[in-house]
């Protein structure tokens, strides 16, 4: 057959064609293996919410509660500790806790808390997710004269006050997050479910 | 005897290109005669490889990539195995021995230009392949199962959700859950095992592929290809079988000493090669006190932390990776070696290693506001570095240079107005002649001094 006879122009066409269909294929063929790198079934029912007994939670102290694999913090505050809130205003970013993302409405507040004494706080840093540390003394020598308690990340030095509220000019851009929770009794909470819930 | 594997060689070359190869890339292949101490660490990091490929295949005998069994699997490696604890030192010792390697390497292409035409492919190809390193070692920390491990990839996967818009989406892809957990852990086993590991297989290929192709550089950044005798041969090259190979064997027995040395009497190397926390197992409720990435990835964890703002702290870290890659493109100075370039531009060099280590220094500190002021300066010096790579790559005129100065300078300053407060203004104040006096004596001496005056290069290599 002499090469005149070949029609480049049709061989072009059916050549992009097989190429777009079988690049195509190849594509959607990799979405199984992309998608069954998200969370399982499995994974995604392990959110069920977690009780916690806070009647032997001593004023000053903080307990840990594990929840959808994070640590979820109770902290029972003093008296001081509820007063000293309101000193430091104009050193927090979001002092009123207009960021509604960062807690449930019920516990958009002064004290970020439903009731004033127990502070529930996802203990999971808004910067890049280490867990801070619970500083409650005042004005300690390595977090300066300013420090008024809080809390204190140790990756990269964000820090927020008793009521979760984050400092400016530290790295974590956000409040520290009020998990959906809901008081059982006196002494009971439930981590994990809204208070309006049913 | 000698006859029958003559004819066993024609037989399988007949077949493979067995001679071809052999030719091509040793017997025939020309390196410049005049290769020094630094020319050792390209083969010296495919020894690592190979050290670590080998060493973490009988590490995957006896590792249980489960949350739950993950840490307790190693401690039985560790005192259980018969010679485990010799396998898992060698492969926690050769991560470190690694990036050692790779970062003296990385250094003598900026020395001696060797990213520059025609090698800008090679350059980018060991890119890509110090960023494929950098994924293996994460994902292998992650696998002990230890606090250092779990917080450690915490920090890291949150990074890709500081990505405004689909970042967060990314992350849980990314971790396979909401937190780390188990999936991740099983997932960066695999990564860590058969992807990435072929990977960095077929571009260290790549690499040497394209090495040979276009040839060697050496210390004097003179193409030895432009001399070539009446065969074809540079008359300044030698080939690279026998006489390389044996220079390399030295390297590599000096090499396995120091590396004997760490592996046997200080695995652990103070905290720096296996951090203390990582030998509690992972617990998700607590952070370490203190919590610092492993040695070879605190100059960028510094840039990261200087910046008051996830988004853009992932964007400078990035930068700071990113900006390698175009260095072919940055000093476009058609004098390759440092020898034959200013004394600006050696000091230039000096003050960019210095700054590196400062840098990774700063990132196993704790977050304190002095470290964080010099952690601020440092990067800033770090990313001018590339500015001044570029404004010398020829002979500047004196309004251009005073031009940018005065801009470099004011981009710095107008930022510290923006960051100081009353309690750091202080601090803010005297750090700030970190950069003005970097930027002073790389911009504003070539007005005075002759101290950014290229010099000849030769025709033929030296030595």
């Amino acid at each position: 057959m002499a090469t005149d006879d070949v029609d480049r122009s049709r061989r072009r066409l059916l050549t992009a064609a097989a190429s777009v269909v079988g690049g195509g294929g190849a594509v959607v063929a990799l979405w199984p293996f992309l998608s069954s790198m998200s969370p399982s079934a499995r994974a995604q029912a392990a959110g069920a919410p977690v009780e916690a007994d806070i009647s032997q939670v001593e004023p000053g102290q903080l307990i840990r509660v594990e929840w959808r694999g994070k640590p979820v913090w109770v902290v029972r505050r003093t008296p001081e500790m509820l007063e000293s809130l309101d000193d430091d205003r104009d050193l927090l970013r979001d002092p009123d806790s207009l960021i509604a993302s960062q807690q449930p409405p019920y516990a958009r507040n002064e004290y970020r808390s439903i009731k004033p004494e127990y502070l529930i706080l996802v203990g999971i840093c808004t910067h890049l997710g280490c867990s801070p540390t619970y500083r409650p003394e005042v004005a300690p020598a390595d977090l300066g004269p300013e420090w008024p308690g809080g809390f204190f990340c140790p990756c990269h030095g964000s820090r927020f006050d008793l009521a979760g509220r984050v400092f400016k000019n530290v790295p974590a851009p956000l409040n520290l997050v009020v998990p959906p929770h809901r008081y059982l009794s006196q002494s009971r909470i439930l981590v994990g479910k809204d208070q309006s819930e049913a | 005897m000698n006859r029958a594997l003559t004819n066993l060689l024609g037989w399988i070359d007949a077949r493979f290109p067995l001679t071809k190869l052999w030719d091509e890339h040793l017997a025939k292949y020309y390196a410049p005669k005049n290769f020094n101490f630094w020319y050792y660490f390209g083969s010296l990091a495919l020894l690592v490889l190979v050290i670590q490929i080998f060493s973490g295949i009988f590490l995957t005998m006896n590792y249980k990539p489960d949350a739950e069994l993950a840490f307790g699997s190693v401690e039985y490696i560790m005192r259980d195995v018969n010679w485990g604890w010799l396998i898992r030192y060698m492969h926690s010792t050769g991560a470190s021995a690694f990036f050692i390697v790779v970062y003296l390497h990385m250094f003598r292409a900026l020395m001696y230009g060797s990213f520059k035409k025609p090698r800008e492919l090679l350059w980018l190809f060991g890119m890509v392949i110090y960023l494929a390193l950098m994924a293996e070692a994460f994902m292998g920390y992650l696998l002990p199962w230890g606090q250092m491990s779990y917080w450690g990839a915490q920090v890291i996967v949150n990074l890709f959700g500081a990505i405004p818009g689909f970042g967060p989406d990314l992350a849980v892809w990314i971790r396979g859950d909401y937190v780390i957990s188990d999936a991740t852990l099983n997932r960066f086993f695999a990564l860590h095992v058969a992807a990435v590991p072929l990977v960095l297989v077929f571009l260290v290929i790549a690499h040497i592929m394209a090495l040979h192709e276009v040839g060697s550089n050496n210390p004097d950044g003179i193409e030895i290809k432009k001399n070539k005798d009446a065969n074809g041969i540079p008359v300044d090259g030698i080939p690279f079988h026998p006489y390389y190979t044996v220079k390399d064997i030295m390297g590599v027995a000096v090499f396995l000493i120091l590396f004997a040395i760490a592996m046997f009497f200080i695995p652990e190397m103070g905290g720096y090669f296996l951090e203390h926390a990582n030998f509690i197992p992972a617990n998700p409720l607590a952070t370490p006190e203190h919590i610092a990435p492993v040695w070879y990835f605190t100059p960028f964890y510094t840039v990261l932390r200087a910046v008051p703002d996830p988004f853009f702290g992932v964007v400078a870290m990035g930068s700071a990776v990113a900006v390698l890659f175009f260095l072919p493109w940055i000093d476009r100075n058609p004098v390759k070696s440092m020898r034959y370039r200013s004394t600006l531009h050696k000091l230039n060099l000096i003050l960019f290693a210095i700054v590196f280590i400062v840098l990774g220094i700063l990132g196993t500190k704790p977050a304190t506001p002095l470290m964080g002021e010099m952690a601020v300066r440092f990067s800033e010096v770090y990313f001018l570095f590339f500015f001044v790579l570029w404004y010398s790559s020829r002979t500047r005129s004196n309004g251009f240079s005073l031009l940018l100065f005065v801009l470099l300078l004011g981009i710095v300053t107008a930022y510290d107005f923006v960051r100081a407060t009353d309690i750091t203004m202080n601090l803010v104040s005297i750090s700030w002649l970190i950069p003005a006096l970097y930027l002073a004596i790389m911009l504003l001496l070539p007005i005075f001094t002759d101290l950014d005056n290229d010099r000849p290069v030769p025709e033929r290599v030296t030595s």
